[in-house]
C-alpha cells in the first residue's frame, strides 16, 4: 500500500484516507461480521483428508487489494496475448505439432505427459476454443512489475470468492463504493454464460442448453459449482443425471430426457467418460467423448488443455508465446529448472535453500519444499525425493513478492499475495477487472493457497 | 427440473418435518412423565415406537432409561430418525439442490443446521430441554417461513410440499398407531385420569392440544381425537389435510407436465376414502388395520412418485 517514503501509493491514496478515519474495533468486529456473513451463506471447501472439518471457510481479509487502471491494462493486455498463444498451442499440438517440427519444444515432452490426450489429436472444437475459462496466476514485484505463476487452463476454481468477496464488500463498506471508482466484476455469470453459449456445436439450433457439471457434493469446491450455475440460471447436473442418448447428452429430468449443448465441466479429464479414460470413473458419462467428437456438444474447457498449463510445459511459455503471437511476452515468466535436465538438477541440489521446488503435476501447494522457510532436515529429505524421480520436479528462485496489508488485531500488518485474474474466451477474449487475491496469512509466508492456510481479499481496479 | 433435484427437495423437506415431529415427540413424551405420580420407561417405549426406532434402540442400548431413550431420540448418529440425524440429512439434501432454493431458504436451512450442530454436541441436561426442543421448533419454522415467503409456486414448490406431506402423514398415523389401544371404546365411559394423560400426550405430539378444544368439547373423547387427526380437514397435521395437500400439489404437476403417473390415483382414491369414511365406521372395522392401511397406502404413493418423476432412473 505505501511507497517506500510512506506516503499510501496512488491507487491507495482515497482508501488510506478512509482507514485513517477508521475505528480500529470496528473493523475487527467487522471481520467477524463478514465471517459470519460467509458461515451462514455457506461459502465452504472441503479439505481432503480431514474427517473432522469437512467443510472449512477460506478466511476474509477485508482490506481490499487496489490496482491502479494503469497498471491494470498493461497487465490485461499480457494476459490476452498469453491466452492467445495458449490456445494457438493447443490447437497447434493436437494438429500439426509445428511447434515441435520448429524444435521448439522437445516431442517426448508431450507424447509422454499424462495430460497430453491423443483422443483429441485432429479434432477441434467448437469455434476452435479449447481453454473457455482460464485462471492465471500472477505475482507483483514491483510496480508494473508481474510474473505469471501458473495459466490454469482446465478448471480453474475460486471465481465464486471473488464475487462474494465483492459482494460482502459492498454490504458492509458501501461509503468506499461512492468514494473509489472500483471496475465491476459482478456481470462475470452472465458473460460466463453468453461465452459458453456463443460456442454451441453447430448442431445446435434454437437457444443453447448449459449446465455445469460437478462432482457432486463432497468435492472441495461444490459450492462454487453450486453457485455459477444458480448465478448463471441453469441446471447443475452430476454424471449420475447424464446419460447418451440417440447421439446427444441427455439429463434426466421429472419429465424425462432433454439434451445439453454447452456443458462447463469441473470434473477431471480422467474422470470425463468411463469408456475413454478412468474405467472406474463414477462421475462421468459413458460415450461424451463419442459425442464430443461428432461435434454434438461442447465441453468447456476441451479435454487434454492440460498439456498448456503443465508445469514442465511452463518453462517454454515464452518461447510457446513467441512462436504464435510473433512478439515478445508482455508478461515475465519465473525463471525456471527443470529437474529432468542433469545440469539443472545439479544446481537445483547446490541451491536447494534458496528455491522453491514444484511437483510437476502438483497443484493446491501440495508436495512442494520452500527452500528459504524450510528446515535442513525437509531440504535433505527432499532431495532424495528429487534425485530419485528429477523428471517429477521443476525448480524456481523465490521472488521478491510485493506485499499488501491486511487486518490484525494490532492494525495492519504486510503479507505477500499472489493475484489470479479470470479470463473468457470465445471468439473474444474477456478479462474480468479484478480477481481472486489470494493472501499468505502467516507472517513471512509465501504460501497462499487456500488449502495451506491461505486467505483472500477483495481485488479493485480503479477506473482512471 | 432434473430428477435428482426433485429427490433433493422431497427429501429436504421429508427429513426437516421428521426432525420437527421428532421435537414434539420428545416433547410430548416428557410432559407425561411430569404428570405422572410414578414416571415409566414405558411412556418411552411408546415414543420410540411412534418414531419408528423401537427395535433400533435396543441394538444400540441394553436396557431403556428415558434419559437413553431422550438422547437417542434426539442427537444418536446411529439414529437416522434422530433430530439431529434428521437435520442433518436435511441440509445435506438442500446443500445439493441449493440452486433450486432462494437464498432466504437456504440460509434458514444452513443455520438451523449451525444451531443445532452447536447446541447439540453434548448431551443435553434435562434443565436445558425445553429450550432445546424450543430452537428445534424455531429454527425448522423459519425454514418453513422462508420457504413459504420467498419461493416461486412451481415444481420445486410441489415436490416440497409433497415430500412434507407424506412425512407428516406418515408420523401423524404412526402416532396414532402406537396407542390405538387407549382411544377403543373403553370398559368405563368415562376415561381415568390415566387415559387422560395418554389422550392428551396423542394431541401434544401433534400439537393439537388447543386446537382440539376450539373443534370439540374440551372435554377429551377417543372419537373425537381420532377423528380430530384422521378426518378433520382443516387440522393442519391430520391425514385428511395432508392428503389434500398431497394430491393438489400433484395436481399441480400434472397440469403443468400435462401427464399423469401412477401416484395421481394412488392418492386421489386415499384423500376419497379419508372424505367418505366416518370415524365411527373406522372404529368399527378396526383403527389399527384402518391406520395400518393407510402407512402402507402412503408408502405406495411416496414410491410411485419416486418412480413416476424418475428421482433415480
Amino acid at each position: 500500500m505505501m511507497n517506500a517514503d510512506t506516503s499510501p501509493r496512488q491507487p491507495y491514496s482515497t482508501y488510506h484516507e478512509w482507514y485513517a478515519s477508521q475505528d480500529r474495533n470496528r473493523l475487527i468486529a467487522k471481520s467477524k461480521e463478514a465471517e459470519n456473513i460467509f458461515r451462514k451463506t455457506g461459502i465452504t471447501f472441503a479439505v481432503y483428508g480431514h474427517a473432522d472439518s469437512s467443510e472449512k471457510l477460506i478466511p476474509f481479509d477485508l482490506i481490499p487489494r487496489i490496482i491502479s487502471g494503469r497498471e491494470w491494462r498493461r497487465l490485461a493486455q499480457g494476459i490476452e496475448q498469453r491466452v492467445i498463444a495458449l490456445n494457438a498451442f493447443l490447437d497447434d499440438i493436437y494438429h500439426k505439432q509445428e511447434i515441435i517440427r520448429a524444435g521448439r519444444i522437445p516431442r517426448e515432452l508431450i507424447e509422454k505427459n499424462d495430460a497430453f490426450l491423443p483422443q483429441m489429436i485432429g479434432f477441434r472444437p467448437p469455434g476452435g476454443v479449447y481453454t473457455h475459462i482460464v485462471g492465471t496466476d500472477i505475482v507483483r514485484t514491483g510496480e508494473d512489475q508481474f510474473y505469471v505463476l501458473e495459466d490454469n487452463a482446465r478448471t480453474p476454481s475460486g471465481v465464486s470468492y471473488m464475487l462474494e468477496n465483492r459482494e460482502t464488500m459492498m454490504q458492509m463498506f458501501p461509503e468506499l463504493f461512492h468514494q473509489n471508482r472500483v471496475r465491476p466484476v459482478e456481470n462475470y455469470p452472465y458473460l460466463l454464460r453468453q461465452s459458453l453459449a456463443s460456442l454451441a456445436p453447430p448442431g445446435c439450433t434454437g437457444k443453447p442448453r448449459v449446465a455445469v457439471l460437478t462432482p457432486g457434493i463432497y468435492n472441495s469446491a461444490f459450492y462454487e459449482h453450486a453457485f455459477l450455475a444458480d448465478m448463471m440460471g441453469v441446471e447443475l447436473v452430476e454424471g449420475s443425471d447424464l446419460r447418451v442418448i440417440d447421439g446427444k447428452v441427455k439429463m434426466r429430468t421429472t419429465r424425462g430426457y432433454t439434451a445439453i449443448d454447452v456443458l462447463y465441466r469441473r470434473v477431471d479429464d480422467d474422470f470425463l467418460d468411463p469408456l475413454t479414460f478412468r474405467p472406474d470413473s463414477a462421475l462421468g458419462i459413458p460415450g461424451i467423448m463419442d459425442v464430443y467428437r461428432a461435434g454434438n456438444i461442447t465441453i468447456a474447457n476441451a479435454p487434454g488443455t492440460g498439456i498448456s498449463d503443465d508445469k514442465a510445459i511452463y518453462s517454454y511459455m515464452p518461447e510457446i508465446v513467441e512462436f504464435y503471437t510473433g512478439r515478445k511476452p508482455l508478461l515475465e515468466n519465473v525463471p525456471t529448472w527443470r529437474c529432468s535436465e542433469p545440469q539443472s538438477l545439479k544446481y537445483v541440489l547446490e541451491h536447494l535453500e534458496e528455491l522453491v521446488v514444484k511437483e510437476v503435476h502438483g497443484s493446491g501447494g501440495y508436495g512442494m519444499l520452500v527452500g528459504p522457510t524450510a528446515t535442513k532436515r525437509e531440504r535433505t529429505a527432499f532431495a532424495e525425493k528429487l534425485k530419485e524421480r528429477p523428471g517429477n520436479y521443476i525448480a524456481q528462485p523465490t521472488l521478491s513478492l510485493s506485499t499488501v496489508p491486511i487486518l490484525v488485531n494490532k492494525g495492519i500488518a504486510p503479507r505477500h499475495v499472489d493475484l489470479r485474474p479470470y479470463v473468457l474466451v470465445s471468439d473474444k477474449v474477456q478479462i474480468i477487472p479484478g480477481g481472486l487475491t489470494r493472501v499468505a496469512l502467516k507472517e513471512g509466508s509465501l504460501v497462499v493457497n487456500s488449502s495451506q492456510g491461505g486467505g483472500t481479499k477483495d481485488t479493485w481496479v480503479l477506473e482512471d | 427440473m432434473l430428477g435428482r433435484t426433485a429427490n433433493g427437495l422431497y427429501w429436504m423437506f421429508r427429513y426437516i418435518e421428521r426432525a420437527e415431529n421428532g421435537a414434539r415427540l420428545i416433547d410430548a413424551g416428557l410432559r407425561m412423565s411430569l404428570t405422572r405420580s410414578e414416571a415409566t420407561e414405558d411412556d418411552w417405549d411408546g415414543v420410540l415406537q411412534s418414531a419408528g426406532v423401537r427395535e433400533l434402540y435396543d441394538q444400540v442400548h441394553d436396557k431403556l432409561t428415558s434419559s437413553d431413550a431422550i438422547d437417542f431420540l434426539l442427537r444418536d448418529r446411529a439414529n437416522p430418525s434422530s433430530v439431529m440425524s434428521c437435520i442433518e440429512a436435511g441440509r445435506h439434501n438442500a446443500r445439493m439442490v441449493r440452486t433450486a432454493l432462494t437464498r432466504e431458504t437456504w440460509e434458514a436451512t444452513n443455520e438451523c443446521w449451525i444451531e443445532m450442530k452447536q447446541s447439540l454436541t453434548r448431551m443435553v441436561r434435562p434443565a436445558e430441554m425445553p429450550e432445546v426442543i424450543d430452537a428445534i421448533k424455531r429454527r425448522t419454522g423459519l425454514i418453513r417461513g422462508a420457504f413459504h415467503g420467498t419461493m416461486l409456486r412451481n415444481e420445486i414448490f410441489n415436490f416440497s410440499r409433497i415430500g412434507t406431506f407424506i412425512e407428516r402423514a406418515d408420523n401423524t398415523a404412526r402416532i396414532l398407531d402406537v396407542k390405538y389401544y387407549v382411544l377403543l371404546p373403553a370398559v368405563s365411559a368415562v376415561g381415568s385420569s390415566m387415559d387422560n394423560v395418554q389422550w392428551e400426550s396423542i394431541l401434544r405430539s401433534v400439537s393439537a392440544h388447543r386446537a382440539y378444544g376450539w373443534v370439540y368439547d374440551a372435554e377429551l373423547k377417543p372419537a373425537n381425537i381420532a377423528d380430530f387427526l384422521i378426518s378433520n380437514g382443516r387440522m393442519p397435521r391430520s391425514l385428511a389435510y395432508c392428503y389434500e395437500k398431497i394430491v393438489s400439489n400433484l395436481g399441480y404437476l400434472a397440469r403443468e407436465y400435462g401427464e399423469k403417473h401412477a401416484a395421481h390415483e394412488t392418492a386421489e382414491q386415499t384423500l376419497q376414502s379419508l372424505r367418505s369414511r366416518s370415524i365411527d365406521d373406522i372404529m368399527d372395522q378396526g383403527l389399527h388395520e384402518y391406520l395400518e392401511e393407510f402407512i402402507s397406502h402412503n408408502n405406495r404413493v411416496g414410491q410411485e412418485i419416486t418412480d413416476g418423476y424418475r428421482f433415480y432412473n
